[in-house]
């Protein structure tokens, strides 16, 4: 076929930039909105799913990792007794308040753990180690979180709860969905400043023995502990991720911005596309006239659309791509894993593709007669 | 041998308003492979809505078309465009040529409608473009081309389908005298060395000369033919001129 819809295309430069700005907005706009959205489910869930466990034990009606409440240390031990159960460790993960030098309070989420365990320990560790927790008042927080805290360098003192804190490491990207960062210690720790009582913990965090059934030993923890109840990891991260993405409207929010930017393409494509087409009404009128018959007309304003298309999505991408790694500092993570990058030619594709059925509705009623009407 | 057009008590009444405008009415005509037929007549007489019927993109309110022998009258315009893509070529008084390809090109598309494409199609377009005359201007643009040049890339784009007809709607109106009589004549060889069948629509009289038959259309209808009204006037003058003429 000889290039005639790359050539319509390119013939008026200006049309085909305003074409592929269209494009490039909607496609920066949905990347960052879903990126958002991904960036935020993931943060939600990120102690649960870095946690390491299998199960997670929590009281009863526990909707989601913050909401934690404290129950009997001595579940513990009936947890650790059940068969198939190779390690349990009781956690804490609560708010506290944290006092910056200048005096100001911020609000921070504290995870008590056992620094000798394998479970819900910090991870991306950039400086000090989770042994270093063991020193005396020590705390693990992330580099991204320095200046809302007013914290530059390990060893400075602050104050949990009112009682001393002293940083003794940094993480790097672990980043909380709240406004409350995670502030990691160990279970002693976060009893201090957290309150809760010394026989008290919040949730018990469960790794199964090489071999052992999930359900049986779920089952099994539900047997031999009262008023408990048992997630698997997987099941919890999406409660979690539920919770803060949809009953909160936050994530509904995101997701309505980024099919926004897909009407916003779309509008802008099928404008521009179905300008172009009445521009070269009467070189259709021609093709029809010729023989052509409607797919051949319809396979040259689909063409249109895919090339700008693809013109669209590669300088879209290469735009998102700069804002996904400016994000990377900033408290909100833009995330572009690469199925979504994958799905999100696709859907480029298909927003233009679908534009131009307006186009091609138009041309499908062009009167092939038109050619002699001068 | 069928004729390659036999129109039969063709009517076309276009809607408008409650009664409706008739443009043909009861009309028969038949042209013939290797005969160039000029249509002439008065604007508004049907010229113009006989050879869009005779061309398949107008379908005739009654009556009957027939193209190289099939009945074409009753088809829908899904099933018109295949007959018009097998047995029809248009030249029209625009020239109607793609202005953002190519004059090899606009050829080309042609060819890959018939399915011939890549180095074929090319070799048969610069093959079509020397025919016509310009086969120097494969890669010039429409834009960059003379009115004439265009008409010949037009001719050339309607002879790539390897038409039996070719329909042409003032060809020469955009073009000066000369380079209208040399389009004209063209078309005539098309029609009497290739044996297909030529129908021109047309206000030139200067060209009727090259006319094999010419039909005049009044009011939606034949009127005698120009060629006898013609014979009559001289009969008048000179019966012994009006026997040799005829």
């Amino acid at each position: 076929m000889p290039p005639l819809a790359r050539r319509n295309l390119f013939h008026d430069k200006v049309r085909l930039i305003v074409t592929v700005t269209g494009i490039v907005f909607a496609v920066v706009l949905i990347v960052v909105e879903l990126g958002l959205f991904v960036g935020f489910t993931e943060t939600t869930s990120s102690l649960i799913d870095h946690s390491g466990a299998d199960l997670w034990v929590t009281s009863r009606h526990v909707p989601y990792v913050e909401l934690g409440v404290p129950f009997s240390e001595r579940k513990l031990y009936q947890v650790r007794a059940v068969p198939g159960v190779q390690e349990a460790q009781k956690i804490i993960s609560r708010w506290s308040q944290w006092k910056r030098a200048d005096g100001r309070q911020e609000s921070v989420q504290i995870i008590g753990i056992d620094a000798d365990s394998t479970l819900a320990q910090p991870w991306s560790l950039v400086q000090g180690t989770e042994q270093d927790l063991k020193r005396p008042d020590a705390v693990i927080m992330d580099e991204i979180y320095k200046q809302k805290l007013g914290v530059s360098q390990v060893g400075e003192l602050f104050e949990i709860g009112g009682h001393r804190a002293r940083i003794v490491g940094f993480t790097h990207g672990i980043r909380s969905f709240t406004t409350s960062p995670y502030v990691f210690t160990t279970f002693k720790n976060a009893q201090v400043f957290t309150n809760v009582p010394d026989d008290q913990a919040i949730f018990i965090l469960v790794k199964l023995a090489p071999g052992a059934n999930v359900e049986q030993v779920r089952q099994g923890i539900l047997g031999n502990v009262k008023d408990v109840e048992v997630f698997t990891s997987r099941e919890f991260s999406h409660m979690t991720q539920f919770y803060w993405m949809f009953t909160t409207g936050a994530g509904v929010a995101v997701l309505l911005a980024a099919v926004l930017g897909l009407v916003v393409g779309f509008v802008v494509v099928a404008q521009t596309i179905y300008a172009t087409t009445v521009d070269h009404l009467k070189e259709f009128g021609t093709l029809k006239a010729m023989g052509a018959p409607n797919s051949y007309v319809y396979k040259v304003i689909i063409t249109q659309a895919a090339i700008s298309a693809v013109m669209g999505y590669v300088l879209g991408m290469i735009v998102s791509a700069f804002v996904v790694r400016a994000s990377q500092s900033g408290g909100a993570a833009i995330l572009m894993p690469w199925p979504m990058a994958v799905g999100m030619f696709f859907l480029t594709l298909l927003m233009c593709v679908s534009a131009a059925l307006v186009s091609i509705n138009k041309v499908t009623r062009l009167d092939p007669a038109m050619v002699f009407k001068g | 041998m069928h004729p390659a057009i036999a129109v039969r008590e063709l009517t076309k009444t276009y809607a408008e308003g409650a009664s409706g405008v008739p443009a043909l009415r009861g009309l028969d005509l038949d042209v013939h492979p290797g005969e160039l037929v000029m249509l002439v007549g008065p604007s508004g007489s049907g010229k113009t809505t006989l050879l869009s019927i005779m061309g398949c993109i107008l379908s005739p309110s009654t009556g009957s078309v027939q193209i190289s022998g099939k009945e074409v009258s009753q088809l829908k315009q899904k099933e018109l465009a295949p007959i018009r893509l097998s047995h029809i070529g248009f030249v029209f008084q625009g020239f109607n040529l793609f202005p953002t390809l190519t004059a090899g090109e606009n050829v080309e598309l042609m060819l890959d409608l018939k399915g011939v494409r890549g180095d074929a199609a090319k070799t048969r377009a610069g093959q079509l473009l020397e025919q016509v005359g310009i086969g120097e201007k494969y890669n010039s643009f429409p834009a960059d081309l003379s009115g004439g040049q265009k008409q010949r890339v037009a001719i050339a784009r309607a002879l790539a389908g390897e038409p039996d007809i070719i329909l042409a709607d003032e060809p020469t109106a955009a073009l000066d005298s000369h380079t209208g009589r040399k389009v004209i004549e063209m078309m005539r060889e098309l029609a009497h060395r290739n044996g297909r069948a030529v129908v021109i629509v047309t206000h030139d009289s200067r060209l009727l000369e090259f006319a094999d038959r010419m039909v005049r259309i009044e009011d939606g209808l034949i009127a005698q033919p120009v060629v006898e009204v013609f014979a009559e006037m001289l009969l008048r003058q000179d019966p012994g001129v009006a026997a040799t003429t005829a």
